[in-house]
């Protein structure tokens, strides 16, 4: 902006704080809500050694679940069943979707597929992805000549 | 069979203005619900991923039955969140039930995250044949 060159030292360095503090923000508080693509809403959670994928998928049964893992691209495909009901039954109210469902996401380096471990408990679908060996990043020693 | 509805992936959060305020840290949701009746008994069947039998909680009282399922955010060891689509906390809901239920016979049920309240009728209100006798 033009009138940045302008300023004195002083409102410079108030932009500045303002910078560092708006990123801090941005930064602590990551839960800033996505909208999500498809269904299911996931949630990303990273560590040094991998990602883990957590999904809601109530209803849905562990064996409707289907995990692949291609490159760097997640794929959940999986169903969730209506209830098994006659012809005939009154509904007051449905609010409940049913049907087939697909989501893929990029991750954001490539993990080590052998590894994918899976989980699934109350109807949240928990999915470990570590990262592959050859792509983690190397520490380079320094010698002292 | 009802039209079925297409999966939604957000969930709906509690409005504060709706009614009394929670002591309760954190957020709180509205779940998705589905009421059929059959011959002998109503069903509500509510989504409450995270929720298992220990944290869900219901109560009847007068002509209210309230469901609270009690879900605590788990945050996995050594990791922190790069990415989120959705948010974790308790669920909240509550439905009137009509005199035709057997308030005594109430029975729950979870599983997968979806609760299943099977509220049978009571005698008098379940349906009776009546047959015609010709004179």
């Amino acid at each position: 902006m033009y009138r940045r060159y302008r300023s004195p030292y002083q409102l410079r360095e108030i932009d500045r704080l303002q910078q560092q503090m708006n990123r801090l923000y941005e930064t602590s508080t990551p839960s800033r809500l996505r909208q999500a693509g498809g269904y299911p809403a996931m949630n990303i959670w990273s560590s040094n050694d991998g990602l883990k994928v957590t999904a809601e998928v109530p209803g849905v049964h562990p064996e409707d679940i289907d995990i692949n893992v291609v490159g760097d691209t997640l794929t959940l495909t999986g169903e969730r069943r209506p209830d098994d009901l006659k012809e005939g039954v009154q509904y007051h109210r449905q609010e409940r979707g049913y049907g087939k469902f697909s989501r893929s996401i990029q991750l954001p380096y490539k993990v080590n597929i052998k590894k994918v471990e899976a989980t699934f408990a109350n109807g949240v679908l928990s999915v470990d992805l570590p990262r592959a060996d050859e792509d983690k990043p190397r520490k380079i020693v320094v010698k002292s000549a | 069979m009802a039209e079925t509805k297409v999966l939604e992936p957000q969930k709906e959060e509690i409005e504060i203005s709706e009614g009394t305020e929670r002591t309760r840290e954190g957020l709180c949701f509205i779940p998705r619900a589905d009421i059929y009746e059959l011959d002998d008994h109503l069903m509500i069947v509510a989504d409450v991923p995270g929720a298992d039998d220990k944290t869900v909680d219901i109560v009847l009282e007068k002509d209210v039955l309230t469901i609270n399922a009690l879900v605590d955010p788990v945050l996995p060891e050594g990791y922190s969140l790069a990415y989120a689509e959705y948010e974790v906390g308790d669920y909240t809901r509550s439905f009137k039930i009509s005199s035709e239920i057997d308030r005594e016979k109430i029975s729950a049920s979870i599983k997968n995250g979806v609760l299943r309240l099977r509220l049978p009728k009571a005698a008098a209100a379940k349906t009776r044949k009546i047959s015609v006798a010709t004179a």
